[in-house]
């Protein structure tokens, strides 16, 4: 078991009567990168101030490396609480250049140039030391905030949408080289993000919030095929929910019968999810479905389909010319498709065995 | 895993950008207060006083001859606001959205009259259109052998307006240099003429900025003192100082009241038309190049227009001080430069404006980084200063200082201080302007890199406010370096400046003593305007 770097118990925030952040608990190990994702205005950035003691949670504690940040009758001030965070505009200090930046939080001891040099190195911007804030590129400017927030060796990073001011191509290669940085460094990171895709891409664990309130935390992969609500189902990825009956050990919806998951309860808000991945759809003059549009998406298409109890379903399929906007189609699910069922818009969870 | 029970609540999230963690700290709550409380009590003292004195008051106020300087202060601040709009808004949008020749040359030009004080404008006016004034010397030849009487309110209402008017020119220039070109041509494609369009479209858009513009020169209007004195136009400034010289104190103690009521409402007003703003910044407004409207024809009435404001308002002035200058000299009268005065006058008016940067930043750190009720009623307290004209700033510190602290009379300190009512309005405003570029998250970034909250403001946040703190300060000293009534009062004995060496010369009619210093005064007044100038053509540019 390795050491817990953040620990938040019950942290609760409240701006002029709007709870931002509502008993919200979380945990971290020593070089875990947890991404926290949410819709805007979710609370997510308030999380992250609240860590970093950007604000003072009005219940519930912050632990850092071992120690209380705040309690009843104290409040640590960010300065000393050892914590490096990247900012979404960067906060770049533009009088200062690069190299003096980077060497803001670092202390006059002798130890400072070889770090100096280390992180430059890190993040490959030695070249770059001279420069003025105002004469770099987006992207530059990115890795200079990263390299200043992990230079003084925080025990925790806080990203808060570091990526959000680049565009669609740099975005992606410097997600990887940023990941690669945080890989190598061990650093502790709480990484915000409104993309679901740079969420489970970035993290290793994912932690979805809905305002104010944490709604699940789990690798991507538990947090994709497994939400616990249709919150999370629908916010991390397209979904589509089918009702369901329940008999003979098997379930019953629109589109066919799949096996039924263990002590599943016989409930009339019984709903299936199905993602539109794990249907495949054909021509045939007796399908469920009659496609209403084909939307094209390059590697694939995306169909929205009518059934016939008039309900609209998506399905991804491939981006052949072969299925037409009108025309019917039948519809199965892909082989092994295991469903994810919801009772009253919560997952039923398989007792383990 | 950690689950929670969903809760209903709000869902727009409560994060406000911009507010810095917790609390204000220490440092800057104590001073801001300190402040405030020292500029509110010498002006409280005065009006709870007077008020105090109950049926005395009301009988030194409801007087025949108290109307009478009432009706001839909301005359003059009427028509003077009136004259400044009809000469601002042509200049302004001339220089602005047509191809006037030289429109470069203008933009600067139209603003210089700021430079000139109000008494100098007003002796100038004197010498030039008095009955047997330069102008009927050379209308001589044509059997004109006398003018009609300047002292009163035609003299009052033509210096006020010709230096007046960039009150009203700056924030209108600003406005059209904002506005959307796109409405503009959007009207001429729905097939409206031009003229139509600029009294549909582009002068409502200007309303805002014109109003602003024409509260400052009504509460200018009201608060002048130099130039109804020098033409004898006995609006409240001037019977105050009259009053206050006959020894008649408790009398120039009711009628400032009235005024420091007439000057508040106007403040009230306009605070209503926009919430806290650049009262004084400058801007030439030729940084963004737009597509500009032809003038064809007309370009030479507009031209003649321009030429002709800019003249009166400070070519001739200027000229005419160089020509008696140079007469001077001619007469082989020893040209001596007053280098006492000017001393003083730097020495004065660079203590204001050190002293005035120094409290108001505080101030403005308070109701930028921590907005709030109490850092906003701060914040409004500090701009009453603004409203208030100069000789009743003065004379609310001598009621104070006599009865509270005798020694503190006519001394420097008093002197500075009282600087520091009337213009930390001025330094607020630039350093305000120049905080709302900072942003906070950079002093938030260096905190948790590890400084203090004091040293972050220290190394990040100063160190960027730096150009505003020198415009706050070049503005509070051109404004220092202007301001008679202040100093005519308040100054220890024997301690000249160029103002009241000015104002003694004129009281002799002695016009020739005063060329010399009213030229060195705006000579002087001209090296902070320009850097103010610059500042603010560089924070366009970047």
């Amino acid at each position: 078991m390795s050491s817990l770097k953040v620990k938040c118990t019950s942290l609760v925030k409240i701006f002029d009567s709007t709870t931002a952040v509502n008993r919200f608990s979380l945990e971290l190990t020593k070089g875990q990168v947890l991404s926290l994702v949410g819709p805007s205005g979710c609370g997510k950035t308030t999380v992250l101030r609240l860590i970093a003691g950007l604000e003072n949670p009005d219940t519930g504690t912050v632990e850092i490396a071992g120690k209380n940040m705040n309690g009843q009758h104290f409040f640590l001030p960010p300065e000393i609480r050892h914590v490096g965070m990247m900012f979404q505009d960067y906060a770049l200090f533009p009088h200062m250049d690069v190299l003096k930046n980077i060497a803001y939080g670092l202390g006059r001891d002798s130890g400072r140039k070889d770090r100096l040099t280390e992180v430059m190195k890190l993040t490959g911007i030695e070249h770059l030391k001279t420069r003025m804030p105002y004469q770099l590129s987006g992207g530059e400017q990115q890795r200079v905030a990263l390299a200043r927030a992990i230079a003084p060796r925080p025990d925790v990073l806080l990203l808060d949408e570091p990526f959000s001011n680049l565009d669609e191509v740099l975005r992606s290669q410097i997600r990887q080289e940023t990941k690669d940085i945080l890989k190598k460094s061990n650093i502790t990171t709480v990484f915000v993000t409104h993309s679901t895709e740079e969420a489970m891409e970035m993290g290793q664990t994912v932690a979805v919030m809905n305002q104010g309130v944490l709604e699940q935390v789990g690798s991507p992969e538990t947090i994709f095929n497994s939400p616990v609500n249709e919150f999370v189902a629908n916010f991390m990825g397209m979904a589509n929910f089918l009702e369901a009956t329940l008999s003979k050990k098997l379930l019953h919806t629109e589109l066919g019968s799949l096996p039924a998951p263990r002590d599943l309860p016989n409930d009339t808000t019984l709903r299936v999810m199905i993602r539109p991945e794990t249907l495949s759809i054909e021509p045939s003059d007796t399908g469920q479905g009659i496609i209403q549009q084909r939307i094209f998406r390059g590697a694939f298409c995306l169909f929205k389909l009518e059934l016939v109890s008039g309900k609209t379903i998506h399905c991804l399929g491939p981006s052949t010319k072969k299925h037409s906007e009108g025309s019917r189609v039948a519809i199965k699910f892909k082989h092994g498709y295991a469903p994810w069922c919801f009772v009253r818009g919560r997952a039923h969870t398989q007792a383990e065995s | 895993m950690t689950l929670i029970e969903p809760r209903i609540i709000k869902a727009s999230s409560g994060y406000r950008g911009g507010r810095l963690v917790s609390r204000p700290p220490l440092f800057v709550w104590i001073p801001a207060i300190l402040v405030l409380a020292a500029m509110i009590v010498p002006i409280s003292y005065l009006v709870l006083r007077t008020i105090g004195a109950g049926t005395e008051t009301f009988e030194l106020i409801f007087k025949p001859r108290t109307f009478d300087i009432l009706t001839r202060s909301l005359l003059l601040m009427g028509s003077v606001s009136i004259g400044s709009i009809l000469i601002a808004v042509p200049i302004g949008w001339l220089t602005v959205k047509t191809d006037l020749p030289f429109r470069r040359i203008f933009s600067v030009i139209t603003i210089l009259p700021l430079v000139i004080p109000s008494y100098i404008g007003a002796f100038i006016l004197v010498i030039f259109l008095s009955p047997k004034g330069i102008l009927q010397g050379w209308l001589a030849p044509l059997g004109i052998d006398r003018l009609p009487e300047i002292y009163g309110f035609p003299g009052a209402f033509l210096t006020l307006t010709l230096l007046t008017y960039p009150y009203v020119l700056l924030p209108v220039r600003a406005a059209l240099i904002k506005l959307d070109w796109s409405t503009y041509e959007a009207s001429l494609t729905l097939g409206v003429t031009q003229i139509q369009t600029f009294i549909r479209i582009t002068l409502p858009m200007l309303r805002p900025a014109i109003v602003t513009g024409t509260l400052l020169v009504a509460l200018y209007a009201l608060s002048d003192f130099g130039a109804v004195s020098i033409l004898h136009y006995e609006t409240f400034t001037w019977a105050i100082y009259i009053q206050y010289g006959n020894f008649a104190r408790e009398v120039a103690a009711a009628l400032s009241v009235v005024l420091i009521i007439l000057a508040i409402s106007l403040l009230y007003m306009e605070s209503r038309t926009r919430g806290r703003a650049k009262y004084y910044n400058v801007s030439t407004g030729t940084h963004r190049r737009q597509k500009s409207i032809r003038l064809g024809i007309w370009r030479w009435p507009a031209v003649i227009f321009c030429i002709s404001v800019v003249s009166f308002s400070f070519v001739m002035p200027v000229s005419i001080l160089v020509y008696w200058v140079i007469r001077g000299i001619s007469f082989s009268e020893q040209l001596t430069i007053p280098w006492s005065q000017l001393g003083n006058t730097l020495y004065v008016s660079g203590l204001a404006a050190l002293v005035a940067v120094a409290a108001a930043l505080p101030i403005a750190m308070l109701s930028i980084r921590y907005p709030g009720r109490i850092s906003t009623l701060l914040e409004r307290c500090s701009y009453i200063g603004f409203a208030l004209p100069g000789i009743v700033v003065a004379l609310s510190m001598v009621f104070f200082v006599i009865r509270y602290a005798t020694p503190l009379y006519q001394t420097l300190p008093l002197l500075i201080f009282s600087y520091l009512i009337l213009f930390l309005p001025a330094a607020l405003s630039s350093i305000n302007t120049s905080f709302l570029q900072v942003n906070p998250k950079l002093e938030e970034a260096a905190r948790i890199l590890g400084r203090s909250q004091l040293k972050a403001f220290g190394t990040i946040t100063l160190p960027l406010l730096i150009p505003g703190l020198l415009a706050g300060a070049s503005m509070v000293l051109l404004l220092t370096m202007k301001e008679l009534p202040a100093t005519l009062l308040l100054s220890p004995i024997g301690f000249k400046t160029l103002a009241t060496s000015i104002w003694w010369a004129t009281e002799d009619a002695f016009f020739t003593k005063a060329a010399v210093p009213a030229l060195l005064l705006i000579i002087v007044s001209i090296i902070p305007m320009t850097f103010l100038v610059s500042l603010d053509q560089k924070r366009k540019g970047s």
